[in-house]
């Protein structure tokens, strides 16, 4: 398999939103050392950020990778439950279950995952209820 | 490669070394070499931070003098509104104008009508529902400078007007080619600045269009001078063109906003404060907001670097002024904004942060960048002469310092090449060992062994006879 030029890892803990946007941010700063098209280190920084803010707001904790080759960067979160019953129906636009003052604060507002894959160039999902989620974004430089 | 101007600059003789400079800079653009602090011109936004934190007064803003006025015969002097805050109330807006003229000034042209003139174009551009949000303010220099070379994607963000000093200036040129039908390169229109960026933006605008303006004037220069004949010539107060509080409020943080009646505002100044903010905006996390006013200085211009007094005063004596405004004028009347008049030119991207032109060895030295961090300290003292451990390792990779320079890593080295001299000195050629029993040598050396395991791990009791 085709060795990354560049890897970093970052641990998230669910619940800690002093620490969140801080691996998103790395990511960032180090994809602009690399030279990567702002236009691009943003849908990078942004499909990052939401997926980070996902782990921190509900899931039990997971990691974050992100994969920086000459022509892409991927980005890998997993986490450790609950899960997602229906990914078809989180999926959609708006949807959440995130309750109403947690959509008040700016989050939940249901537009993460689409928000995700409408910047990402690939983009999959994989949930089982009890045991995690994974996220796989690729985003062509 | 561009070449810059820049109104910041150092005077050497009187320069430190010290790190104050280099530890204040938003872009990281300055480092210590060879005693001297040294501006990198690509990273440097001229906010003038380093010019507020210099304890020697080593940093200056190059600006022009009085005196050269003198090459028009034709003078009109735009003063910020910032400027009133320099005087006490009983000082009227009238007097300061005035006093003016009598530094040399044919005409005096209140900037705070520019700033009227972009209040109602902002006003409308916020009707459009297609308008990027937040929109970000794009009247300070210094923050339009910082989004080119460390949020470039947040360019299509920021408001499409020019400065109000830019649009009053147009307007000076305007009327006086209307007026006198005289060739305008005999007008000479100068502002009188709180700011290093505002020169800066005049000698290499932001954009692609040329400035108006023919010179900035700094307020700190003239002060004294102003001061001397207001007071001297109470009476000879003539009527100059002044704008209501409305554009006056732009000189503090949240006058613009209030100005334009833009209720969903987010309001931020002190440059790194306002870089924290940007990164939130870059995340996407600010969406909900419709507006940003952004000024580099702490409290807006009145903080200015180029300011006279200290700027709680300042604020203080403009929010009373203000205060009288509204009261005489609560909701006064602004001049409609034509389209040719505020446009500005394209800003393109002037990104700082990579390290190479080529993808594959950018990632090369970002993976280099990483691991010598790791060896560095993290103290971040800056007594290399670059800001940060993480600054230091990005001049390593790039070839512009050494590992040495680090006083850690060079204490480190020394304390390795002392043990390498002691192990050498232990050492006798086999004719001068007269002692029957080597044992004794062995164990001198096993103890010095054992001496450094503990404090280095124990990784290299080899490293130290070889």
């Amino acid at each position: 398999m085709e060795q990354p030029a560049l890897a970093m890892e970052f641990h998230l803990t669910a619940g800690d939103f002093n620490g969140a946007g801080d691996a998103s941010g790395k990511i960032k700063r180090t994809l602009q050392q690399v030279g990567v098209k702002a236009e691009v280190i943003r849908r990078i920084a942004i499909s990052a950020y939401e997926a980070e803010m996902n782990v921190i707001i509900h899931s039990l904790g997971g990691d974050i990778r992100a994969k920086v080759y000459p022509d892409r960067t991927e980005i890998e979160v997993k986490d450790s439950g609950p899960g997602i019953a229906d990914v078809d129906q989180a999926m959609q636009e708006g949807y959440s279950t995130a309750p109403d003052h947690i959509r008040e604060m700016g989050f939940g507002a249901g537009m993460g995952l689409p928000n995700m894959s409408r910047c990402a160039d690939r983009f999959s999902i994989e949930s089982k209820v009890g045991e995690g989620t994974t996220l796989r974004i690729i985003i062509n430089h | 490669m561009i070449e810059y101007f820049h109104s910041v600059r150092l005077i050497s003789e009187r320069c430190k070394g010290c790190v104050s400079c280099i530890k204040r800079c938003p872009t990281e653009a300055i480092r210590i070499r060879g005693g001297k602090a040294k501006i990198t011109e690509s990273r440097c936004i001229d906010c003038g931070e380093c010019i507020r934190y210099c304890p020697n007064r080593a940093k200056t803003a190059v600006t022009d003098s009085l005196a050269d006025i003198k090459r028009y015969p034709h003078n009109v002097a735009l003063p910020a509104p910032s400027l009133y805050s320099q005087f006490e109330a009983q000082v009227t807006v009238d007097a300061i104008l005035c006093g003016l003229l009598s530094l040399g000034f044919d005409e005096v042209f209140d900037v705070a009508v520019g700033a009227e003139v972009v209040t109602t174009a902002i006003r409308e551009l916020l009707q459009h529902k297609q308008v990027k949000r937040p929109l970000i303010s794009s009247a300070c220099p210094a923050v339009v400078r910082l989004i080119q070379v460390k949020f470039p994607e947040l360019i299509d963000h920021l408001v499409p007007f020019e400065a109000p000093v830019e649009i009053a200036a147009r307007m000076v040129r305007e009327e006086y080619a209307r007026r006198t039908g005289r060739p305008q390169d005999e007008l000479g229109v100068w502002f009188i600045t709180p700011c290093p960026a505002k020169l800066t933006a005049i000698r290499q605008p932001l954009g692609d269009l040329p400035s108006n303006i023919s010179g900035a004037i700094s307020i700190a220069d003239i002060f004294g001078e102003l001061r001397r004949v207001i007071l001297q010539k109470p009476a000879a107060v003539a009527k100059c063109r002044r704008a209501s509080w409305a554009g006056m409020g732009w000189a503090v943080a949240g006058g613009e906003t209030e100005a334009a009646g833009v209720l969903n505002t987010l309001v931020v100044h002190e440059i790194h404060s306002i870089s924290n903010v940007l990164e939130q905006v870059a995340m996407g996390k600010l969406k909900d907001i419709d507006y940003v006013e952004a000024l580099a200085c702490a409290g807006g211009c009145i903080g200015g670097p180029l300011m006279v007094e200290n700027r709680f005063v300042a604020e203080h004596r403009m929010r009373n002024r203000l205060a009288v405004g509204k009261r005489l004028q609560p909701q006064p009347e602004l001049p409609l904004a034509p389209e040719d008049l505020v446009q500005r030119g394209t800003l393109e991207p002037r990104p700082i942060m990579r390290l190479d032109e080529d993808i594959s060895k950018a990632l090369y030295k970002v993976e280099q960048m990483e691991r010598t961090l790791e060896r560095l300290p993290g103290l971040d003292c800056g007594s290399c002469g670059s800001p940060t451990c993480k600054a230091l390792a990005e001049d390593i990779v790039q070839g512009q310092a050494s590992e040495m320079d680090c006083i850690f890593k060079l204490r480190e080295r020394v304390h390795e090449l002392a043990k390498e001299m002691m192990g050498l000195a232990e050492k006798l050629p086999p004719s001068l060992d007269k002692k029957e029993k080597k044992g004794a040598i062995r164990d001198g050396k096993s103890k010095r062994v054992a001496g450094t395991s503990g404090r280095r791990g124990g990784s290299d009791d080899s490293g130290g006879g070889a």
